[in-house]
């Protein structure tokens, strides 16, 4: 792992482990009767060797041993437990989904970990050590002492061309991604663009094709940053990183350049323009306002301009 | 201010008294209880049980009564409660053989060793809506006799001594175990027997019938079903011998299969097991159809394409956490996703507009 402060060390026990109790200690209130950040040091371990495989083989799908979590498959069970399995007792968490802290899947994983770690939380990206995201990459850049880590639905980029699993494990190991280039030139020539607008396929240090994850495809030039990110897809049972400062391309052709889009509009609240925008109806005329999707860049800029006044 | 998904911690709050509320329904009724719902709801606690990986009439109860009777809901917290168990060890294999039948029945044998013994069963009743219960008449108790004692050993036994059925492999082996290891591919029969006693009911129901069907057919007989209690014994490495630590119901099935032979094997007939906690035997004949029909590669049979015979297929959808799960997740906002989708359909129309105008003006 990298040196940042939040990288997982082995061995951290906050809360009394064990709940053999019996069957009463589990009531709903009890959140001392479970291990600090909810998962027992066993299976952080595991979770943590799956972590090292894929920081050392960046872009690597590394099966690990997903538990069930008390929150649904396909709510971010994976970045739970990639969280859990990282956190320490002086981490500061900050949790998004869709750029947003306040969005309510957002406030019930940020709750679950103020209930079982107990640990400090943020919604400013500057003061996190530990974010977990869905969906999106701050705008913020991110700091060498940070963590990023992306809740993932389908983490193989070629399932929906391929369904079975025998097949894509193959197909990555013989680095055969024809297939993926195939579908790509295919929307070419029906569009005349790249059909695929948010967990746009990458290349990551020139080797393992991957799925970043439903994020914009705004954000996928974020990826070659110095905080170190890591996916965990709960129901499917994977885990992948990208360390540090790590190459990641996206697939294009030379005569169709990947392009980072967004709404051609400013921020209606902090007149960004950098910012990747959501598209807010507000009212039944269909009158539309665009406003930043990440909502601690968004205030964060709202305030400084109010003290510039 | 401006979108409606703010503001969620207070909605959450709101929203969990809400569900409460509704869970405690009209106060004027009388409140269920836990233990109510274990000896009056019995099937659907040994569902939870079964499908919950976790024997416990008394924690299943609870969930039931805690999920609204939302049956996946109810299993769904047992697992996430059975996640933070520690693990102490492992029992003996049981001895279903030994097993103190309750119910006991073999539809290959008319006569079969040990007697049949129908047990509490629906199958003879009629479906006929009984308002006695409603009006809380006094259910009478049902005569009693001192058990028979007779050893019940399997019917497969009496066929397997004429080589009439395959032998099943003796294994010292430790099982693989799905919930502390990836799911991988090929996976073995053991592996694959844990994923399906594990899974939705009517998933496993409707992949059996399917096979009934014609999807990938393997003429099943119920060689024996058996519902019953098993000792469960352990080692205990500081006593040097195995003690046993408490008693499971189990539902065991074992299907008797034609199989037409090949060139090294005679004829003779194939199995498909099923083992099930509690009573639960629907999903026990299930299991042992689709067991049957997963076989297909080992026994040399011809992979017809049926759904119910591909492994991944199968055991990639069975688990119905993981589906309910992934399937109710698209209740969370995509605005992000939906928003660069909005984007590219408007650039493709816009795009798509300018070549008609200009087509329309060369004509």
């Amino acid at each position: 792992m990298s040196g940042g402060s939040s990288s997982a060390v082995a061995g951290v026990v906050a809360g009394p482990a064990g709940t053999t109790e019996g069957s009463s200690a589990m009531m709903d209130g009890q959140a001392e009767a479970y291990n600090f950040a909810y998962l027992d040091e066993e299976t952080k371990r595991m979770i943590r060797r799956a972590l090292l495989k894929a920081v050392a083989i960046p872009g690597y799908q590394v099966p690990f041993a997903s538990r069930e979590m008390p929150m649904p498959y396909g709510w971010g069970t994976g970045g739970v437990q990639l969280t859990a399995a990282c956190l320490r007792p002086d981490d500061t968490l900050k949790v998004i989904d869709q750029g947003a802290d306040d969005t309510t899947n957002a406030v019930s994983i940020r709750r679950f970990f103020q209930r079982t770690a107990d640990v400090a939380v943020t919604e400013r990206t500057a003061e996190a050590t530990v974010i977990q995201t869905r969906h999106r990459i701050p705008e913020t850049p991110l700091r060498e002492d940070q963590i990023l880590v992306y809740q993932v639905p389908i983490p193989e980029p070629m399932r929906f061309l391929e369904p079975r699993e025998t097949e894509t494990r193959k197909m990555h190991a013989l680095e055969e991604y024809g297939l993926m280039h195939v579908k790509l030139y295919e929307d070419i020539a029906r569009h005349g663009h790249i059909a695929t607008s948010y967990a746009y396929p990458v290349k990551v240090e020139g080797r393992y094709v991957m799925d970043p994850s439903p994020i914009p495809k705004f954000d996928n030039p974020k990826m070659e940053m110095a905080a170190l990110q890591l996916f965990g897809a709960g129901r499917e049972q994977r885990i992948y990183a990208i360390p540090p400062h790590t190459r990641v391309v996206s697939l294009d052709f030379e005569d169709h350049p990947f392009e980072a889009s967004k709404a051609d509009q400013a921020c209606a609240l902090c007149g960004a323009e950098d910012s990747y925008l959501d598209e807010v109806i507000t009212d039944d005329a269909g009158t539309r306002m665009y406003v930043c999707s990440d909502t601690d860049y968004c205030g964060t800029r709202q305030a400084a301009g109010e003290e510039a006044r | 201010m401006y979108v409606a998904v703010k503001g969620g911690e207070r909605a959450i709050d709101n929203a969990h008294g809400w569900l409460a509320e509704e869970r405690r329904g009209d106060r004027d009724v009388a409140e269920l209880s836990v233990a109510q719902i274990r000896e009056q709801m019995a099937l659907a606690v040994n569902r939870v049980m079964a499908e919950g990986s976790l024997y416990d009439p008394d924690l299943a109860a609870l969930a039931i009564k805690q999920a609204r009777g939302d049956l996946i809901e109810a299993i769904f917290l047992i697992r996430a409660y059975r996640t933070t168990l520690p693990r102490i060890g492992a029992s003996r294999p049981v001895d279903t053989g030994a097993m103190r039948c309750d119910r006991r029945i073999s539809a290959t044998f008319k006569d079969a060793p040990g007697g049949q013994v129908l047990g509490p069963t629906f199958d003879y009743t009629h479906r006929l809506l009984d308002f006695l219960l409603e009006a809380g008449a006094e259910v009478p108790e049902a005569e009693t006799d001192e058990a028979d004692m007779v050893p019940k050993p399997r019917i497969t036994e009496y066929l397997g001594r004429d080589g009439l059925i395959e032998a099943e492999a003796d294994s010292d082996a430790e099982p693989p175990d799905m919930t502390r290891a990836p799911m991988a591919y090929p996976a073995d029969r053991a592996l694959r027997l844990q994923a399906l006693t594990r899974g939705d009911e009517g998933f496993v129901l409707g992949m059996a019938y399917s096979t009934q069907r014609g999807y990938g057919r393997n003429h099943p007989f119920v060689g024996e079903l058996r519902i019953g209690a098993v000792p469960v014994e352990m080692e205990v490495p500081e006593l040097g011998f195995a003690i046993e630590i408490g008693e499971v119901v189990l539902t065991e099935c074992e299907s008797v299969n034609q199989f037409a032979g090949s060139k090294t094997e005679p004829a003779q007939f194939t199995r498909g097991y099923g083992l099930v906690f509690g009573q639960t035997e629907r999903k026990a004949i299930s299991m042992a159809l689709c067991d049957r029909a997963l076989r297909w590669e080992e026994l040399g049979e011809e992979n017809v394409g049926a759904p119910a015979q591909d492994a991944e297929f199968v055991l990639s959808h069975a688990d119905n956490i993981q589906a309910t799960g992934f399937l109710e997740h698209i209740k969370l906002p995509h605005y992000v996703d939906f928003q660069s989708e909005l984007e590219l359909v408007r650039k493709l129309r816009r795009e798509a507009g300018a070549a008609d105008a200009h087509a329309e003006a060369a004509e």
